[in-house]
């Protein structure tokens, strides 16, 4: 026994910068005060408890950032011996993020659109029963939720600060498996929403399984699963280059998923639109967050010297998700799936912007990714409110006409679906520009063309429904438009002036976005 | 026998995993599947870990272990919830989100 403490202590525990990781030990720390609430809070006060608990912290988590970031090392710190880096990119993605869950969280919180929430009150009853009927009635909702969005937000931090590879599959896991429940809790249409997570589920994990089989060539090939020492492996050694192509193919299809980039994003229409409207804000903003900064991470550490060999590829694939994005887009008839192509032509846009492997296409994709994350969260809260008996109206024809009945809904969701189009004096139009220069300085000039064309191709699945919203006459037993309550109204709120803001003064959020490179 | 053997083994494993996961019906059956991908993983990792003479691809093995068991346990309650709904986990029957 002795024996066993003398050894102990010749171990060194690993430094630990705690002032740095602070934002997400808050986080991951609330996520399981959240769940000790769910056992120990008798039902009827858990949502109070829940929403304050969420929002306190993630404005703890703010504001321990912007304290930290302040003063920061320019160069980074790494820490948790080496897996994780703080650097510039990682505080603004986590900014992003805490900013982007903020605004979903009070759309998953809010109780005024939905009476009692967008929310199932118990999950775990079966659809289409007595006993769901008479839950449907209930103000309760499943509060569980909050931890799981908690525990989704602290994978997401985790793995966009990730520096090898292990810890981005850990990380990828903690974030997937709350968005796969999440995606099977909606109030309404429950077998819809069942259904989005059974898919959402099934797929994510054979993405994962291709993610986790490109680190174990990855480690077959350089004997680490760190970045940095993946990048030496690959800059001048006779080792197998089938593994490291393997590898990184693997890795990267993997990464492509949880980003819904082109090829695969056959989960995103079916999950986006079964899943409740809150919960697809929060996953179409922050998941694409996590995952392209894990994308930008991997290919500027681990990749960068390989370049040639492998960014054709990305091209072709970044080609293919705008195509399938824009042109898909044009064909769909609900405004969730409609929005769900968006994003896959926005991923598409978003990966011109990632091979770059510049510091300026790095910093350009920071940006985009800001703007196009809030635009999302509030694009899905104006979708909440368009409503009749049944639930939410999101069939395009039910739209017809929204201006005559309510001019504000319909000019902030037009105002919104401009900056998704990239329209100037928009955030979209900023984020595209310096996503584009980036690519053009970087010698891409003729998938910069690609892209412009296929962004004027996906405007006109915008200004389709803009069209409909402002030149058709109104069905007779068309929906309602419901007033929102604080917390709808707040979230659409920042994300209208946000992407009003970022249009006309860019500049303060591009030098954030630009203030350091990747640490490895 | 040399290790390579091995990684011939894993890699038909996944494909069998990934083949799988493509024709097979049930949903419990994909599923299953997918976690013999991973297993298959965890035998090039061991395998890697013997060829590069260091431990970190058994420690990943172990990793792995455990983030598949809390796989189970979300995708059996979410295939669970759908088969109590539709008694049926056929992914074929789940057809009402598509075009």
């Amino acid at each position: 026994m002795s024996g066993f403490f003398s050894q102990a202590q010749q171990l060194q525990a690993p430094d630990v910068a705690y002032q740095a990781v602070l934002p997400m030990l808050l986080v991951l720390g609330a996520a399981c005060v959240s769940v000790l609430f769910e056992a120990f809070l008798p039902r009827e006060r858990r949502w109070g408890w829940q929403v304050a608990l969420t929002v306190v912290t993630l404005a703890g988590a703010a504001i321990s950032l912007i304290v930290y970031g302040n003063d920061a090392p320019k160069a980074g710190v790494k820490t948790f011996s080496d897996v994780l880096t703080i650097d510039r990119p990682t505080l603004f993605l986590w900014g992003t993020l805490l900013l982007l869950a903020f605004g979903a969280v009070l759309l998953i919180a809010d109780r005024s659109v939905e009476p009692g929430g967008a929310f199932v009150a118990q999950a775990a009853i079966r659809p289409g029963t007595l006993q769901d009927r008479v839950q449907a009635a209930k103000v309760g909702m499943q509060t569980e939720v909050f931890p799981l969005t908690l525990f989704a937000l602290g994978g997401m931090m985790v793995f966009c600060a990730a520096n090898d590879l292990l810890t981005m599959f850990v990380a990828l896991e903690v974030l997937s498996l709350p968005l796969y429940l999440m995606a099977g809790l909606a109030r309404r249409r429950r077998l819809l929403s069942q259904e989005a997570a059974v898919k959402y589920f099934l797929l994510g994990a054979f993405a994962s399984a291709f993610f986790l089989y490109g680190i174990a060539l990855l480690y077959g090939y350089a004997g680490s699963v760190k970045l940095a020492d993946i990048a030496t492996a690959a800059a001048g050694t006779n080792r197998s280059d089938t593994l490291l192509f393997a590898g990184m193919g693997l890795l990267v299809v993997g990464l492509l998923f949880k980003a819904s980039v082109g090829p695969f994003h056959t989960w995103t229409p079916d999950v986006y639109q079964g899943s409740p409207t809150p919960v697809t804000a929060f996953m179409a903003a922050c998941t694409k967050v996590a995952a392209f900064g894990g994308i930008l991470r991997v290919l500027m550490g681990a990749f960068a010297s390989t370049n040639w060999e492998w960014r054709g590829v990305l091209w072709g694939v970044a080609i293919a998700s705008m195509a399938i994005g824009a042109v898909l887009g044009l064909t769909q008839t609900d405004v969730k799936r409609m929005i769900a192509y968006s994003s896959v032509a926005h991923a598409g846009f978003l990966l011109v912007g990632s091979i770059a492997l510049t510091s300026k296409g790095v910093s350009g994709t920071l940006f985009y990714l800001l703007a196009y994350g809030l635009t999302t969260v509030a694009t899905f809260g104006i979708v909440s409110l368009v409503r009749d008996a049944d639930g939410e109206a999101s069939h395009l024809s039910q739209w017809a006409g929204l201006a005559k009945r309510s001019p504000i809904v319909a000019g902030v969701f037009t105002f919104l679906l401009l900056a998704l189009a990239g329209i100037p004096l928009t955030s979209g139009f900023v984020g595209k520009f310096v996503v584009f220069s980036a690519a053009l300085q970087s010698g891409m000039a003729p998938l910069v063309v690609v892209a412009l064309v296929f962004s004027a191709v996906a405007a006109f699945f915008y200004l389709r429904v803009i069209v409909l919203m402002y030149f058709s006459e109104p069905a007779a037993d068309g929906p309602t438009v419901t007033v929102p309550g604080a917390f709808t109204t707040m979230a659409i709120t920042i994300g209208a002036l946000a992407t009003l803001v970022l249009g006309v003064f860019p500049s303060f959020a591009l030098d954030w976005a630009g203030a350091g490179g990747f640490t490895f | 026998m040399t290790p390579s053997y091995y990684l011939l083994l894993s890699a038909v494993l996944f494909s069998l995993g990934a083949v799988g996961v493509l024709v097979r019906r049930n949903a419990v059956v994909v599923f299953m599947c997918v976690e013999l991908m991973l297993n298959a993983v965890n035998l090039s990792l061991v395998t890697f870990a013997r060829i590069n003479g260091s431990l970190d691809g058994q420690v990943m093995a172990f990793f792995v272990m455990v983030v598949a068991a809390a796989e189970v346990v979300v995708g059996l309650a979410i295939i669970m919830s759908i088969f109590r709904t539709r008694r049926s986990a056929s992914v074929d029957d789940s057809n009402l989100l598509k075009y």
